[in-house]
C-alpha cells in the first residue's frame, strides 16, 4: 500500500526543501552536511544485486519520511506566519479602528521623564 | 586565523600576517556541521552536534549524543534553518532526542509500553480480525493474547525507539496506524489521513478552513514524520558490503 514513487523524485524533493531552507541564510545548499550525506547515501544504495531488496525500500521510506517532515515543517511555519503571526495591534492602529487619532505631543506625555 | 598569528613569537611576522579586516567575529545564528566524536564507532561514542563551536546540550545540561549519523545530521539541519529566533516548536527531532536523553518523567520501558497499548482500546481503525470490530460506543474487548503479543513485540524495541513510538501513538491516537507506519506499510501522509478520517469527511462536506485545518494537518504530519523517522533511525544498523563485479 505504500505508494512511494521513484527514488529520483524523493531526492529531487529533498534537494528542493534544502534549497528553500538555505535560501534565507547566505550559504549555498550544497555546502550543508545534509546535502552531502543525502547525495552520498542515494548514490551508494542505488545498486544492489537483489531483485526485491527490503533494505532499499526501507531507506527510500526513510528518505520519503524525512521529505514529508521538511515539507510539513515549512508549510506549518508559513501558515503560522500568515495567519497566527501578527501579534497585537499597536495603540495607533487600535485607535484608528474606531476612527480616532492619537494626539501629537511634541513635549512628550506629562508623566514621562 | 588571527589566533594562530598571535602564537608566533616573531613580532614582525605577526604584524605582517594580520588579516586586513582585523579579527573577524563569526556571527552566525545558525548551527553547524555535526562533528563526529568518534568516527566509525557509533555505538561507543555517538555523534555530537556543535553550534558555533560549542557543544549542544540537552535541557538538563547533559551532552547531546545520538547513536546514528543520519539523525545527527537531521538535528543539525533543524538548528541550521533557525534564523533570528529559535522556534522550538518546529524542531521536533531535537525535542525527541532531548526527551530520550533526559527522560524527564523518569519512565521506564514498561510504563512506556503500557501507555502506548492503552491506545489500542480506543482504536478507531481496524485492520485484522484478531482485534474485532464494534458498533457500540465502548469499543471491542481486546483478547488478552493479542495484548500480550503486542507488549512483547514492543518490548523488543530499544528505549529510544519506544519514546518515538509512544510519541507517534499519542499524535495519531491509534496503535494500529503506528504499527503500520513502523512496518513501512503506510506512508506518513496515508497514516495521517487515516487518523483524520472523520475530519476529512467533514471537510469534504462543509469545506476547508485553511488557518485551522491545514495548520493542524501540517503540524500533525510534521510530528508524525519526526516520530517515525526517529524510530527508524534509532532501531537500525547499517552495513555496506561492496561486491566486485564478476567479469
Amino acid at each position: 500500500m505504500a505508494a512511494l514513487g521513484s527514488p529520483a523524485r524523493t531526492l529531487r524533493g529533498l534537494l528542493r526543501e534544502l534549497r528553500y531552507m538555505n535560501a534565507a541564510t547566505g550559504r549555498s545548499y550544497r555546502d550543508t552536511a545534509a546535502y552531502r550525506y543525502l547525495v552520498k547515501a542515494f548514490r551508494a544504495h542505488r545498486v544492489t544485486s537483489e531483485k526485491l531488496c527490503r533494505a532499499q525500500h526501507e531507506l527510500h521510506f526513510q528518505a520519503a519520511t524525512y521529505l514529508c517532515l521538511l515539507r510539513s515543517v515549512r508549510k506549518h511555519v508559513a501558515l503560522h506566519q500568515e495567519f497566527h503571526g501578527k501579534g497585537e495591534r499597536s495603540v495607533e492602529e487600535s485607535a484608528g479602528l474606531v476612527g480616532l487619532k492619537l494626539p501629537q505631543q511634541p513635549g512628550g506625555k506629562g508623566w514621562e521623564p | 586565523m588571527w589566533r594562530r598569528c598571535l602564537c608566533l613569537r616573531d613580532r614582525w611576522r605577526r604584524l605582517l600576517n594580520q588579516p586586513s579586516g582585523g579579527p573577524t567575529a563569526i556571527v552566525r545564528t545558525g548551527a553547524n556541521i555535526p562533528s563526529l566524536s568518534r568516527a566509525y564507532a557509533p555505538p561507543a561514542g555517538g555523534f555530537e552536534i556543535n553550534l558555533d563551536h560549542r557543544k549542544l546540550k540537552t535541557p538538563q545540561a547533559k551532552l547531546f549524543t545520538v547513536p546514528s549519523e543520519a539523525l545527527a545530521i537531521a538535528v543539525a539541519t533543524e538548528w541550521d534553518c533557525q534564523q533570528d529566533t529559535i522556534k522550538f516548536y518546529t524542531m521536533h527531532l531535537t525535542t525527541l532526542c532531548n526527551t530520550s536523553l533526559d527522560n524527564p518523567t523518569q519512565r521506564n520501558k514498561d510504563q512506556l509500553i503500557r501507555a502506548a497499548v492503552k491506545f489500542l482500546d480506543t482504536d478507531t481503525i481496524w485492520y485484522g480480525v484478531e482485534i474485532g470490530s464494534s458498533t457500540s460506543i465502548m469499543g471491542p474487548n481486546i483478547p488478552d493474547r493479542t495484548r500480550e503479543v503486542l507488549v512483547s513485540h514492543l518490548a523488543s524495541y530499544s528505549m529510544w525507539a519506544l519514546q518515538g513510538i509512544e510519541f507517534v501513538v499519542s499524535q495519531l491516537k491509534s496503535m494500529v496506524l503506528t504499527l503500520g507506519l513502523i512496518d513501512l506499510r503506510l506512508t506518513v501522509e496515508q497514516a495521517v489521513l487515516l487518523s483524520r478520517l472523520e475530519e476529512e469527511y467533514q471537510i469534504q462536506k462543509w469545506g476547508n478552513v485553511e488557518w485551522a485545518h491545514d495548520y493542524e494537518l501540517q503540524e500533525l504530519r510534521a510530528r508524525t514524520a519526526a516520530g517515525a523517522l526517529f524510530v527508524h533511525l534509532c532501531s537500525e544498523s547499517t552495513t555496506i558490503r561492496h561486491k566486485l563485479l564478476q567479469d
